[in-house]
């Protein structure tokens, strides 16, 4: 028994045993000196997972009573978040070295937050879902403050500190109600009880605090106060990290609650979902017209996508799980060729965040420009891009489970985003010459990355490399 | 060949990847061959689309030359013509080589220059071919993109505000369409248009937040098409983006946004509109009638106070496009052959009007009205030109421009005495602000000092005009070879039209009776 559960959660547990292998390892070895050579090791292996999981996994296994489930809907959901995570490490090598942040913790971080996140999908049981979460949550506290002697940074990673545990306590106030009011923490328990028609006040509240606690982990408004703090105070290699694999999983663990274990009461959570849906979708709209920083900004526009993604959720149904599955991988897509151009933003040697020093940038560097205009096209969701499709996929779901106030409002939300997109490319391509240009130091991983991801987005228009059908199983698996 | 469409739609895009690709540098030799190579492709483009008309059967009223392959999500590549399309197809064609050929003096950025109006000219055709809602929309959105650029890089000294109004503006409109195409979607469960036109959609009224809707469903759809549509018209009052982004765009671009990008909204009312919302489109005939009858008076009435010769003549394509509303909801046979007709005129006129500007422009670098006078002296070749086309903007028996205005009055009187005769008005005014810009531009003593060194037309600058006056004065004294081609397609249409409004009136009165 024991060994076929040991089977099922084989990537995690060799991720976890690499991760403190390799901390005990340079602690007694050479130290920051190794941390190149560790970043290369845990994306590497990450990505063999993934390709792992990506290939191997089959039907749906139970390990551990219920504990962890090992189905389409978690493997679709651990290789967007294995794939993000070793792309953003990657890409953090150079910009991390030059700034001396490069510590040989960082990327044994990074892993051990994989490992949560993977948890996090795949929980069966508040329990599981409460441990991964945390491991996440630590791990990524720890690394938003990695640059020690910055005010800034620090201030993020306490600022995140304190609220992820006002979160956590939310999220277990309302599990220790739903476990009250049902008896159980597993998930298939609590469902049987909601199928009878217990839904009493107690775990209604329960219910609420579960989803209260779950939406500060996908900064959906009014829990996104951390976010644009976070965003701009921590180092951008992590900034970009958390705009990326953590949304994934979060918005996973999200769908997974919702459907496994309160699935039978669509009606009692979909009017909270579409709430948070709507003022994030707003607000990320309106909030990011005022801001210069392009982390702050691209801060909102995650709580922005976060809503788009949420519509999805609302749903309530398969092709809102579909749906929302592919807005979150085309999204991780164009964030991380985003971030791999912020990574790049420079002048002497100092990183530049501020969107007014990329005046007339399309005169000294039109290729990675014209790349940039592109994930800005598409972030806005304007076709060709296949940001638009994204888009479309959810406004299907909504329309179809009848939800078309909420899509017309996130059309308008839309309308509104686009103007920060396009300033961008406004300043970028006939914006006034600026005195101090930027440099843009671009070493062949960021390269690739951005162009990769800015091809993608056109490529995607006529081959989606299987996503499609990757994400229709997956859905499958988690509503029936 | 099977797959013309196709071709003609992508040879622009493809010769954009080769400029973009394979062409560097930007030395003078580097510029002249982007603008050779753009121009010969927008020339191929145009001969391969000629084997489009010869191709195209007048008598068949479905669609023809139809592709069709799998798409992502569920959706359909699927593109075709009918006599509704097939001519926009080849006034785009047209028009392209002359808007290259006018965009000869850019000195900025000439490649990317090119690969914009390359880029452009797919998707407008895009937008006239596609038989799938969301390749349509995709076609119809993308275009935005590349008229962002034109505007914003290669604009005047506003073309900031310009462009950023222009695309917000009609961003706005499109997207409430795609939410309605979303729900299309999910009621008929395709996204193919052919079986749109005939799915019945519900036009039981109910009530959205205490309003009552007559007309229910249908009307609430043509509402989200409309927003679009008539933005992209644009009627009144939602144009006030037109003359900012005529004023501000280059030359080449104002051409294309009148002659081709203002077609799509009055080409969406006839392939979506009327046809796939017949119950809507009726409860909504009498207000867009009047909308149209306002705008041709209030706009001709604007057009006469401007002092900017391409504000001018942009307000006068507002007017001229409230003819063609007028044209399509008056729903019978001479209002929408004369509607078609208009927008193919005004495409010939208001492009050639664009290029009159741009021809003192690229001299004076000014257009302010005030600025010319007496011109007739140095330049008689284009006192002519700009007199032909003055005239037939106005509406001359004998141009092109007098069957468009005539054919859609006659249609909407039968409708509307009313609206029809306030239009009318707008006829006199359009004679009033044309010739007293003709007079004041091209007539009086030639007392300017700047203007005594003016030169006459080149001979570049005369062969874009001569396609365009053969097919105005062409147009003007023999319209069949328009309304041949179109007759029977729209003829279909109406009947069809007219079908679903007595099969839902036929509903409603079995519903009452019960």
């Amino acid at each position: 028994m024991i060994q076929a559960d040991l089977t099922i959660i084989l990537p995690e547990i060799i991720l976890a045993i690499y991760a403190m292998a390799a901390l005990i390892g340079a602690v007694y070895t050479t130290k920051d000196a190794l941390a190149p050579v560790l970043i290369w090791a845990t994306a590497g292996l990450m990505a063999l997972l993934a390709f792992w999981i990506a290939t191997n996994g089959d039907g749906t296994n139970v390990a551990f009573n219920g504990m962890f489930v090992d189905d389409g809907f978690s493997r679709f959901a651990k290789v967007a978040i294995l794939l993000s995570a070793a792309s953003v490490l990657v890409m953090s090598q150079d910009y991390m070295a030059r700034r001396d942040l490069l510590r040989f913790e960082y990327p044994l971080l990074v892993a051990l937050a994989a490992v949560g996140m993977m948890m996090m999908v795949s929980a069966g049981d508040l329990m599981s879902l409460y441990m991964g979460l945390e491991l996440q949550s630590l791990a990524l506290y720890v690394v938003a403050a990695l640059r020690r002697d910055s005010a800034k940074s620090t201030e993020a990673g306490l600022k995140y500190f304190v609220l992820g545990a006002l979160s956590s306590g939310l999220l277990l106030y309302g599990a220790s109600l739903v476990y009250g009011f049902t008896g159980t923490t597993l998930f298939s328990g609590i469902i049987q009880t909601v199928h009878h028609g217990d839904v009493s006040v107690g775990l209604l509240f329960g219910l609420i605090f579960l989803i209260s606690g779950l939406a500060f982990k996908v900064s959906a408004v009014p829990f996104h106060m951390w976010t644009p703090d976070v965003y701009e105070g921590s180092p951008t290699p992590i900034t970009a990290f958390f705009a990326t694999a953590p949304k994934v999983a979060a918005m996973a663990l999200f769908a997974r609650v919702l459907h496994d274990a309160f699935g039978g009461v669509v009606k009692d959570w979909q009017q909270v979902i579409v709430l948070l849906s709507v003022l994030s979708m707003l607000l990320g709209a309106v909030a990011a017209i005022g801001q210069r920083n392009i982390k702050r900004l691209m801060a909102f526009s995650s709580i922005a996508h976060m809503g788009y993604a949420l519509i999805g959720l609302a749903a309530g149904t398969e092709l809102g799980i579909k749906a929302m599955l592919m807005y979150l991988a085309i999204y991780v897509t164009m964030n991380i060729g985003t971030f791999a151009f912020i990574l790049m933003m420079e002048r002497d040697g100092k990183p530049v965040t501020d969107i007014d020093a990329l005046r007339q940038y399309s005169k000294r560097d039109p290729g990675k420009a014209l790349a940039v205009l592109i994930l800005m096209f598409s972030l806005a969701g304007v076709p060709p891009m296949l940001g638009f499709f994204a888009k479309f996929g959810v406004w299907q779901a909504g329309v179809s489970a009848g939800l078309t106030g909420l899509v017309v409002v996130s059309a308008i939300a839309s309308v509104i985003g686009a103007f920060y997109y396009l300033r961008i490319v406004f300043y970028m391509y006939f914006g006034d010459e600026n005195e101090e240009p930027i440099e843009t130091r671009s070493t062949p991983v960021l390269w690739v990355a951005l162009m990769g991801s800015a091809a993608l987005m056109l490529i995607g228009v006529f081959y989606q490399f299987g996503i499609e059908g990757a994400a229709a199983a997956a859905a499958a698996t988690l509503v029936n | 060949m099977d797959n013309i469409l196709s071709i003609v739609t992508f040879i622009p895009a493809i010769a954009a990847g080769i400029l973009a690709l394979f062409l560097h540098g930007d030395d003078a030799a580097a510029q002249r061959n982007a603008k050779w190579i753009a121009l010969l492709a927008t020339t191929v483009t145009f001969l391969v689309s000629i084997g489009i008309y010869t191709g195209f059967d007048p008598s068949n009223t479905g669609f023809q030359m139809v592709e069709e392959g799998e798409w992502l999500m569920g959706l359909k590549y699927k593109m075709g013509v009918d006599g509704i399309s097939v001519l926009f197809v080849l006034l785009t064609t047209f028009i392209m080589p002359l808007t290259i050929l006018a965009s000869w003096n850019v000195t900025t950025r000439v490649k990317e220059y090119m690969v914009a109006f390359l880029l452009l000219e797919t998707l407008m055709l895009g937008v006239f071919m596609a038989l799938d809602l969301v390749l349509f929309y995709l076609f119809f959105e993308a275009g935005l993109i590349p008229m962002f650029l034109i505007i914003g890089i290669w604009g005047g000294a506003n073309r900031i505000y310009a462009s950023f109004k222009f695309f917000l503006y009609t961003f706005l409109g499109s997207v409430l369409m795609l939410v309605a195409m979303v729900a299309m979607y999910a009621d008929a469960g395709t996204t193919d248009i052919e079986a749109l036109m005939t799915h019945q959609f519900s036009s039981e009224g109910f009530s959205v937040l205490g309003v009552y809707v007559v007309g229910g469903l249908q009307t609430l759809m043509f509402l989200a098409f409309f927003a679009s549509f008539a933005v992209k018209m644009p009627m009144w009052p939602v144009h006030t983006w037109l003359p900012d982004a005529h004023v501000q765009a280059p030359t080449a671009g104002s051409v294309v946004l009148a002659a081709i990008l203002l077609k799509m909204g009055g080409y969406g009312f006839l392939r979506f509109s009327l046809p796939m919302f017949p119950v809507g489109s009726a409860v909504m005939t009498d207000v867009v009638l009047w909308m149209s009858a306002i705008a041709v008076v209030y706009t001709s009435l604007v057009a006469l106070v401007q002092e900017d010769m391409k504000k001018l003549i942009a307000y006068s394509s507002v007017a001229h496009m409230g003819f063609v509303t007028m044209g399509i909801f008056a729903a019978n046979q001479q209002g929408i052959d004369g509607a078609i007709f208009q927008m193919l005129s005004h495409g010939f006129i208001s492009a050639a009007l664009f290029l009159c500007v741009g021809v003192i422009y690229d001299r004076m670098h000014t257009r302010e009205i005030d600025a010319y006078g007496g011109l007739v002296i140095r330049m008689p070749a284009y006192a002519l030109v700009f007199m032909l086309f003055t005239m037939a903007n106005v509406g001359l028996p004998g141009t092109s421009g007098f069957i468009g205005e005539f054919l859609t009055m006659m249609g909407a009187f039968q409708v509307n005495t009313w609206v029809t005769a306030v239009a009318a008005t707008g006829v006199i005014f359009s004679a009033g602000y044309a010739l007293w810009l003709y007079r004041r531009v091209v007539f009086g003593d030639l007392i300017k000092e700047s203007l005594k060194a003016m030169t006459d037309m080149t001979s570049r600058e005369r062969l874009i005009f001569a396609p365009l006056i053969i097919m105005t004065i062409l147009l003007g004294v023999y319209p069949s070879l328009v309304t041949d081609v179109i007759g029977n397609s729209t003829a279909a249409l109406i009947s069809n039209y007219d079908t679903a409004l007595a099969a839902a009136e036929a509903v409603t009165q079995t519903a009452a009776s019960h």
